[in-house]
């Protein structure tokens, strides 16, 4: 049964990691570029949590309102980022991410049509005008779907339920990956002259989330063991809508197309509640009164968006702040209601179910709820984290040469805080970025050499819970981190708090080296768990320390003991990065001086 | 159902045909699914207990199973659904080799997608490279789109499951991808030849086994199957066009 620590080698110009729309992308854009391609994914293909994204992917196309265009699209993703964007990225993504989403369906995706017969868009949080292409409310799904099914004859070769342990360097540049197939537990040299990681978020170091096992900070870990800077890891999104009963459910998704058809909050006195508290930067742009904020969402020009489609670290915010005060819904949350549009709408009941027939089912089914008759419970959920490893701006390069990442795991776009619908045409844009400039990079570089002891001791250390004498659950060890993060790392932080939880992840740490594994290495998800907690460890101290380093309030980082902006923080990324004695360092990187028509841009648009 | 109830589960383990049930008990609360008690015996009492699951809301298609004999995703059966004044049995898929436990290999499903023809739309109808479609059109191929690749379909159907045809027949999810492929509004390739051929439409006696068991409720039968079988039976049976041919110059297939 067991195979030693034998391994099979494999041999590519350019290895991706991760299959979800970014890593897709890359690898389309890698393999027409000339490059022979490995595809390597932790689950099924097409399983990625891309297959989760609801509400739609943004881009200035301008089919259903033609105000809009790249520059307006810019300057909506800088304010919602609180200006901490790479605002090179920002532009490249406004900028090309209309012709990313035609050539979706260039590639058979089946995108909502205006009546002229093009791509229909909704509006969004923070989007000025509708900009999100979208199916119903599974647009992740047609995307996801889109690639692969035309990645499969792009000649790839995949690697199904893989998972990459260790990244192997040659000197200072990065060729090639040790990894091992979850079905078999077999060992995997990957050598490739570059390495695209596209491996998500690191959802599962909450307790309370919308994201799948994946998302365990894979490559923001692998990344930063090789030597790779992570940024602006305090900027985590808390979305505003998760389900919270029944207990199970907590934490699945409620997609913010509800409010963009005009669902809105109400606290446990009914009250629209999220009228009482619209921040400065927003407020020219926010309807005051119920009326107009109904006729933002049903395609007036001239209307001002209803609060419910502020950002939203704000929305979650003022949904915190309800239930602390005593003014949330039976089971910790408030309520999401758009069975009300019957007041508005002849047959409501079946534009709901057309316009949203996932949420339809997933509260029919997971909660016993008709969403077309009575309001939703919901609360924040851990969705997305804006931080990650940082890389250049047009190359998707980090800083460790012939290392890319492009989507969740790549830092820069979204600055402190990422507007809906930005990170499906993120992962479009800069997938292909990252394809087109590896493949690059891979063919002006040769073969680097696989130092056989490396691979050998990071083998050792992966069969070692087979092995040692520990008498510690993985599984137990994934869930006290998840409370740990959760109370004290969570939507709101404070230094104490955060101590302990940097206290408590060293703790954790420790009694990792003592999580012990039964039975054999064929598809054993113990074993599977005990290799995640390493990765899940080193994201929950980057968490928390850029987190403490970070003494102010600004996007997604709420601090309750600094809880204004600091302009004296507004210039710069937190990043960590680790010192040669292996421990983790935080310093403050000046944000690069933006050119003058990106200013004119933002000062325009007001 | 009151909440802290214990209950026991029969779980298929093993590989290959080394198999068999193993009885397991765990507290189920409200509003659980079946994943759930899955995941809170493998923290319990079964650590190395493999099955399959992603995003655990209906959507990825991941967490396949039988449940109680009964094809299904585990995150979305319910357990207060379910009788549970006795063990509740979780197996895996039937049409597919187990791996291990609950875990089957199902990339036959990949090779076949792979083989069926790749979409392949008409020019541009606008000068800036884009299409126009009307919503009523793209609606009908929307409903294939779906699919989430669970495979339950392919689990039920008997050409697989009881007859293992894999050699011979695509499934329903394949006629499913090929209906959403040909009725796409833009699409020009022809695929009947491969439907009646390669992937065996004709075996399908429309027993609607799978439109049953589909989680996205698509009407798999009646709206893919039944208009492909039509369509392949007009272009290779039908005696008036057989006739047509014979007298007229041979054309292309339908563009």
């Amino acid at each position: 049964m067991e195979q030693g620590s034998s391994y099979t080698s494999h041999k590519h110009d350019v290895l991706v990691i991760g299959a979800g729309g970014a890593g897709l992308r890359a690898s389309i854009e890698a393999s027409a570029c000339g490059a022979k391609v490995g595809l390597v994914c932790k689950s099924l293909l097409g399983k990625a949590h891309t297959v989760m994204a609801e509400g739609g992917v943004a881009a200035a196309l301008g089919n259903v309102d033609d105000r809009d265009n790249w520059r307006v699209h810019f300057s909506d993703t800088m304010r919602g980022g609180q200006y901490l964007n790479n605002w090179r990225m920002a532009e490249l993504h406004a900028k090309e991410a209309p012709d990313r989403v035609r050539e979706l369906e260039k590639w058979g995706a089946l995108m909502d049509r205006t009546p002229d017969g093009r791509i229909l868009q909704r509006n969004f949080g923070g989007h000025r005008y509708p900009r999100l292409a979208h199916v119903g409310d599974r647009t992740g799904l047609e995307m996801i779907r889109t690639l692969q099914d035309h990645g499969i004859h792009q000649g790839l070769d995949v690697f199904m339920e893989y998972t990459v342990l260790e990244l192997i360097k040659d000197g200072d540049r990065v060729v090639g990956a040790l990894g091992y197939d979850r079905e078999r537990g077999r060992f995997h040299v990957f050598q490739a002259n570059a390495i695209v990681l596209a491996t998500g978020g690191i959802g599962r170091a909450y307790k309370i989330t919308s994201n799948s096992w994946e998302y365990t900070g894979d490559g923001h870990a692998l990344a930063y063991l090789a030597g790779a800077d992570l940024a602006d890891m305090e900027f985590i999104q808390f979305h505003p809508t998760g389900m919270v009963w029944p207990p199970s459910v907590k934490g699945i998704l409620v997609t913010e197309g509800v409010r963009g058809e005009g669902g809105v909050l109400r606290n446990s006195q009914g009250k629209r509640f999220m009228f009482d508290d619209i921040p400065d930067l927003y407020k020219d742009q926010t309807a005051d009164n119920e009326e107009e904020g109904w006729r933002y969402v049903t395609g007036d020009k001239d209307a001002r968006r209803p609060p419910e489609l502020l950002t939203r670290d704000h929305v979650a915010r003022c949904i915190v702040n309800e239930t602390k005060s005593g003014r949330g819904s039976p089971h910790g949350g408030v309520f999401l209601d758009i069975s009300w549009v019957k007041e508005k709408i002849k047959d409501s009941e079946a534009h709901i179910r057309k316009k949203l027939p996932s949420m339809y089912h997933q509260f029919k089914e997971l909660a016993g709820i008709d969403i077309t008759k009575e309001p939703m419970e919901v609360g924040p959920t851990t969705h997305y984290i804006m931080g990650g490893i940082r890389v250049d701006g047009d190359t998707q390069m980090s800083t460790v040469p012939g290392l890319f990442a492009a989507g969740e795991c790549a830092s820069g776009l979204h600055g402190a805080n990422r507007l809906g619908g930005n990170s499906l045409s993120d992962l479009l844009v800069f997938g292909k970025r990252a394809g087109e400039h590896a493949a690059a990079f891979a063919t002006e570089h040769g073969e680097g050499d696989i130092d056989a002891n490396v691979i050998g001791a990071a083998i050792d250390e992966s069969l070692a819970p087979f092995e040692r004498e520990g008498d510690e659950n993985p599984y137990q060890l994934q869930y006290e981190l998840q409370d740990l993060m959760q109370d004290h790392v969570g939507i709101v932080r404070n230094e104490a708090d955060m101590m302990k939880g940097v206290a408590g992840v060293r703790e954790l740490e420790e009694r990792a080296k003592k999580a012990r594994v039964d039975g054999h290495r064929e598809f054993n998800p113990g074993w599977h768990t005990a290799l995640d907690l390493r990765n899940l460890l080193i994201v929950s101290e980057a968490i928390a320390r850029s987190a403490l380093d970070r003494t102010e309030s600004r996007g997604g980082h709420f601090r309750e003991d600094f809880p204004a902006k600091d302009e004296g923080q507004a210039n710069h990324n937190t990043v960590v990065r680790r010192s040669s004695e292996g421990s983790m360092n935080v310093s403050r990187q000046q944000i690069a001086a933006m050119s003058d028509e990106l200013i004119d841009i933002i000062k325009e648009m007001g | 159902m009151s909440s802290g109830k214990t209950v026991s589960f029969w779980i298929s383990r093993g590989e290959g045909d080394r198999t068999e049930f193993k009885e397991y008990s765990t507290t189920i609360t409200e509003g659980m699914v079946v994943l759930d008690a899955v995941h809170q015996i493998q923290a319990e009492s079964a650590p190395d207990l493999a099955c399959r699951w992603n995003c655990k809301a209906g959507k990825c298609g991941s967490c396949s199973a039988e449940v109680n004999g009964k094809p299904a995703l585990m995150c979305m059966t319910r357990m207060n659904d379910l009788d549970l004044s006795q063990p509740v049995s979780i197996e895996p898929m039937k049409a597919f080799p187990r791996i291990r436990d609950l875990v089957t290999d199902v990339s036959w499903n990949y090779a076949v997608k792979e083989r069926i023809k790749k979409f392949n739309p008409r020019a541009p109808d606008s000068p800036d490279g884009t299409w126009r479609m009307q919503q009523a059109d793209v609606e009908r191929a929307q409903e294939f789109r779906k699919c989430i690749e669970c495979f339950l379909c392919q689990d039920v159907c008997h050409v697989l499951r009881e007859h293992g045809r894999h050699d011979r027949f695509g499934g329903p999810r394949h006629f499913v991808y090929t209906a959403a492929l040909e009725m796409h509004p833009l699409d020009t390739e022809n695929r009947l030849k491969g439907l009646k051929d390669t992937d065996g439409i004709g075996y399908c006696n429309i027993t609607k086994c799978c439109t049953k068991v589909c989680p996205e409720h698509i009407t798999i039968t009646d709206n893919a199957i039944i208009p492909l079988k039509e369509r392949v039976a007009d272009e290779f049976y039908d005696p008036l066009t057989k006739l047509f041919r014979i007298f007229k110059p041979k054309r292309e297939p339908r563009r």
